[in-house]
C-alpha cells in the first residue's frame, strides 16, 4: 500500500526537478535583472521542496534544518538584491 | 525504505498532497518560463511558492506525525516563515522593476525618440542591465 507514497514522492521529485530547469532557464536568459532574481527565488524554494520530500522519501531530521536554512539565507538574498536594485546600495548609512 | 512504515491512513493523503505540490511548484515555474511580461511573471512562481510549501509541509507534518505515533508538528516553521517572507520578496522585486522600468523610460525621453520598450519581448533588444 506504501508503493503509493513511494510514486508520490518520485512524482514529485521529478515536478520539482522540471520546476529548478525552467528556473534556471529563465535565470539564464532573463531580459532584465529583476528577471533573474525572480528566477533564483524560485530555484531556491524549489530545491528547498526538494529536500524537504528526500526527507520524506528518508524520514530523517536533517533535511528540515537544511530546508530551515535555504529559506532563511535565500529571503535574505532576494531581498538585499532588490533592495540593490531599487537603492544602489544595500545597506544605506 | 522506511516509508513502508506509514499507514495507510497518512499515506493516502500524503500521497495526494505531494501530487497536488509537485504540481503547483511545477506550473508556477512553467509560468516564470513562458509568460510575456515581468509583471505577469511575478504571478506563478508565488502560487508555486506558497501553495507548494504549503502541501509538502502538510504531507511531511502527516507522515511524521503518524510514523512518530505523535504530532510532530515543527515543518509548520517552514510554512510560516515561507508565507511571511514571499510577499516582501515580491513587493520588494516589484518596486525595483516599476522604479527601473520608470527610470529607464525617462532616460530614452531625454536621449532620443527610442521606439516603445516592450519587457521581455525579445531578450537581445534591450541592452542587458546588471
Amino acid at each position: 500500500m506504501n508503493a503509493v507514497l513511494n510514486y508520490a514522492v518520485w512524482f514529485a521529485l521529478l515536478c520539482f526537478a522540471m520546476a529548478m530547469v525552467f528556473a534556471a532557464i529563465r535565470l539564464l536568459r532573463g531580459p532584465a535583472a529583476q528577471d533573474r532574481i525572480l528566477a533564483l527565488d524560485t530555484f531556491y524554494i524549489n530545491g528547498m521542496l526538494t529536500l524537504l520530500t528526500l526527507g520524506i522519501r528518508s524520514s530523517s531530521q536533517a533535511y528540515f534544518d537544511i530546508a530551515l536554512m535555504i529559506a532563511l539565507f535565500g529571503f535574505i538574498g532576494s531581498v538585499s538584491l532588490a533592495k540593490f536594485l531599487l537603492r544602489g546600495e544595500v545597506i544605506e548609512p | 525504505m522506511t516509508t513502508q512504515d506509514v499507514p495507510l491512513w497518512a499515506a493516502l493523503p500524503a500521497a495526494l498532497l505531494l501530487i497536488a505540490s509537485g504540481l503547483f511548484a511545477f506550473v508556477g515555474s512553467l509560468g516564470l518560463l513562458r509568460l510575456p511580461s515581468f509583471f505577469a511573471r511575478m504571478h506563478g512562481p508565488s502560487m508555486g511558492t506558497t501553495m507548494g510549501t504549503g502541501c509538502l509541509l502538510f504531507a511531511s507534518m502527516l507522515v511524521s506525525s503518524s510514523l512518530a505515533q505523535r504530532p510532530v508538528i515543527h515543518e509548520f516553521l517552514i510554512t510560516l516563515f515561507v508565507v511571511m517572507s514571499s510577499p516582501v520578496t515580491a513587493m520588494m522585486l516589484m518596486r525595483a522593476a516599476v522604479y527601473r522600468d520608470k527610470a529607464r523610460a525617462e532616460e530614452n525621453q531625454t536621449e532620443a525618440p527610442a521606439p516603445e520598450h516592450q519587457p521581455g519581448q525579445r531578450p537581445g533588444h534591450e541592452p542587458e542591465p546588471g
